[in-house]
């Protein structure tokens, strides 16, 4: 296509049946929700506050790796990708929502005993208590609540606060241009990438790891990463397809598509290269304070295990090998899906068998309904923050090469 | 009849190059090829250059390497020699999947350098092939096939309007290094 009839203030309009849709999405989660905390008994309650806890991580973490997204592109000075970089930076904006939230269902079952009672329960650091547990009171160092809430708050600040930076540097060069907020964003990003990678295991391996508290893996941090990083790729892709068929930045050509897909693929594989190195490891060891956590979730969800594997691995790998899928926007559109649903596969095996009793897990009302909660939410609000700007970043200095962009 | 072989236009520039190109496409001239010291965006579709398959030839190398990984490690640790590891049984297929992985990768890597070496004539011992040198070093070169398009006049003149800085007819389809 041409590139002379771009329109440089084309505006996304959030209206209509995607924001009802959104709306109503909303809805049925907190519907969910009370239905969990009002109907059903001790075990009900942790089972919700696990599924609220599974939904706000995972939209934290997409939102979080949008803005790693917008950080890599500017260090690695991709081009590519000028043209598309509004969609991850709404993603980005929405972080500081996704953080309270995630904050709030955190310290909540915290201090209802819904969440984390692995580690915080009364007596279990004190030798002269019944419930005493040496291995627990070998971790309280670090596991404690208080430093606990608190590397939680500082992690998501300072991933908030990058954020919106690197928005905030965006918007300027749309009214300045030039260079500056090219290097700005640059040298940032550059800082952004260190903090990124060094605090995520830790941020995994206190959100989700710590659930089973005797349980560790080094291996934990990284596999949640790819995970996050995937599935954001995913998400970016959805957008922009979605967009592009309802009329919207039609500068985006078969080429972005086929660089997300080869993202998406590439990335699909790392999650389940550090799948496995866990998964190896400890089957090969055989060490009983290890294999407890894969024991469990082969005996009581050994359907979701392998389902983990076929939608994470095998159908990214399988599907978008070809050259021609990747470009083919129903084919992307699907996989995205796909490998979205599978990490919420992914991580309800993650998270479920640590905070719900074993027997008393489920896929019911309460799984659907939060996660159309929560899907509604990040559709409202990342729709909405995209809808405030122009579609395309019209002073970025690589511009020109995005939408001259052909592979 | 001459003994020309092919005609080389010699472009300074890639843009005039491309120019050319179309110059001769509009007049129902076949290019032979075209050289060029850098990759340029777009050229393959210009010029109707099949995708390379390259990529099924990489595919096979490595189911290639998965099986060979597959019936090594089953002939020596189930078949020919069975080894007692922490009271494993012998058959243990995630031990086996970083081999295949491996040796997926391996072959594949060395097929395909070894694929692109065949198909491009670069192996060691065999003088490269060129038609211009200058299309090695700043020059990007169109040749169009002497004999099959027989007005040369016609063609110097489209390769000179386009921006061609010289035109030169080859007698011999190569020249190598000598």
């Amino acid at each position: 296509m041409g590139t002379h009839n771009i329109n440089f203030s084309e505006q996304f309009e959030f209206t209509g049946k995607v924001k009802t849709l959104s709306i109503v999405g909303i809805a049925l989660g907190i519907a969910a929700v009370a239905y969990g905390f009002l109907a059903g008994d001790k075990v009900m309650h942790e089972r919700t506050f696990a599924n609220l806890l599974l939904m706000a991580y995972y939209f934290a973490c997409v939102c979080m790796s949008g803005t790693f997204f917008l950080a890599v592109q500017y260090v690695a000075q991709a081009g590519w990708s000028a043209s598309i970089l509004r969609v991850p930076q709404a993603m980005a904006k929405t972080l500081p929502i996704a953080a309270v939230i995630l904050v709030v269902i955190i310290s909540a079952g915290l201090y209802t005993h819904n969440l984390y009672h692995h580690w915080h329960a009364d007596g279990l650091t004190d030798p002269n208590s019944a419930n005493y547990d040496s291995i627990i009171a070998g971790k309280s160092v670090f596991l404690n609540v208080p430093f606990f809430l608190g590397r939680q708050v500082v992690f998501l600040g300072i991933y908030s606060i990058f954020s919106i930076m690197f928005v905030k540097f965006s918007y300027n060069e749309d009214l300045a241009g030039g260079l500056n907020a090219y290097r700005k964003s640059f040298k940032n990003a550059c800082i952004f990438l260190v903090i990124y990678g060094f605090t995520t295991p830790i941020f995994a391996f206190d959100t989700v790891m710590s659930l089973e508290a005797h349980w560790f893996s080094t291996m934990f941090g990284w596999y949640n990463f790819a995970a996050m990083w995937v599935s954001s790729l995913a998400t970016i892709a959805i957008i922009l397809i979605l967009l592009r068929r309802a009329g919207y930045m039609q500068w985006v050509n078969n080429s972005h598509l086929h660089n997300l897909g080869q993202f998406i693929f590439g990335f699909s594989i790392f999650w389940t290269y550090v799948w496995f190195a866990q998964f190896l490891l400890i089957y090969y060891a055989n060490m009983p304070e290890e294999t407890v956590y894969f024991y469990k979730r082969f005996e009581y969800y050994k359907f979701w295990f392998f389902l983990n594997l076929a939608m994470n691995f095998l159908a990214p790998v399988l599907l978008l090998m070809d050259r021609d899928n990747k470009r083919t926007d129903a084919k992307l559109l699907f996989v995205s899906i796909v490998v979205l649903l599978g990490h919420w596969v992914d991580y309800y095996q993650m998270i479920m068998p640590g905070a719900v009793e074993e027997g008393h897990n489920g896929f019911g009302i309460i799984e659907i309904g939060t996660a159309l909660g929560f899907v509604g939410l990040f559709t409202f609000t990342v729709l909405t923050s995209l809808s405030k700007k122009p579609l395309i970043a019209k002073n970025h200095p690589l511009l020109q090469e995005s939408l001259h962009h052909q592979l | 009849m001459s003994d020309i072989k092919y005609i080389l236009g010699s472009f300074g520039d890639p843009d005039e190059m491309m120019h050319g190109i179309e110059k001769l496409q509009e007049n129902n001239i076949s290019i032979h090829d075209v050289y060029t010291p850098m990759p340029i965006h777009g050229i393959e579709a210009k010029l109707g250059i099949k995708r390379s398959r390259i990529d099924i030839a990489a595919f096979c190398f490595g189911i290639t390497g998965t099986c060979c990984a597959f019936a090594l490690i089953y002939f020596c640790a189930v078949i020919d020699w069975r080894v007692n590891i922490g009271g494993k049984p012998s058959f243990a297929l995630p031990d086996f999947i970083p081999i295949m992985f491996e040796l997926t990768v391996l072959f594949c890597a060395f097929g395909m350098v070894l694929t692109y070496y065949a198909s491009t004539h670069l192996f060691p011992g065999r003088a490269p092939r060129v038609m211009d040198l200058r299309a090695t070093d700043d020059r990007f070169v169109i040749a169009v096939d002497a004999k099959d398009n027989v007005e040369h006049t016609v063609i110097d003149g489209l390769l000179k309007d386009a921006g061609a800085l010289e035109i030169k007819y080859n007698e011999r389809k190569y020249i190598s290094y000598e």
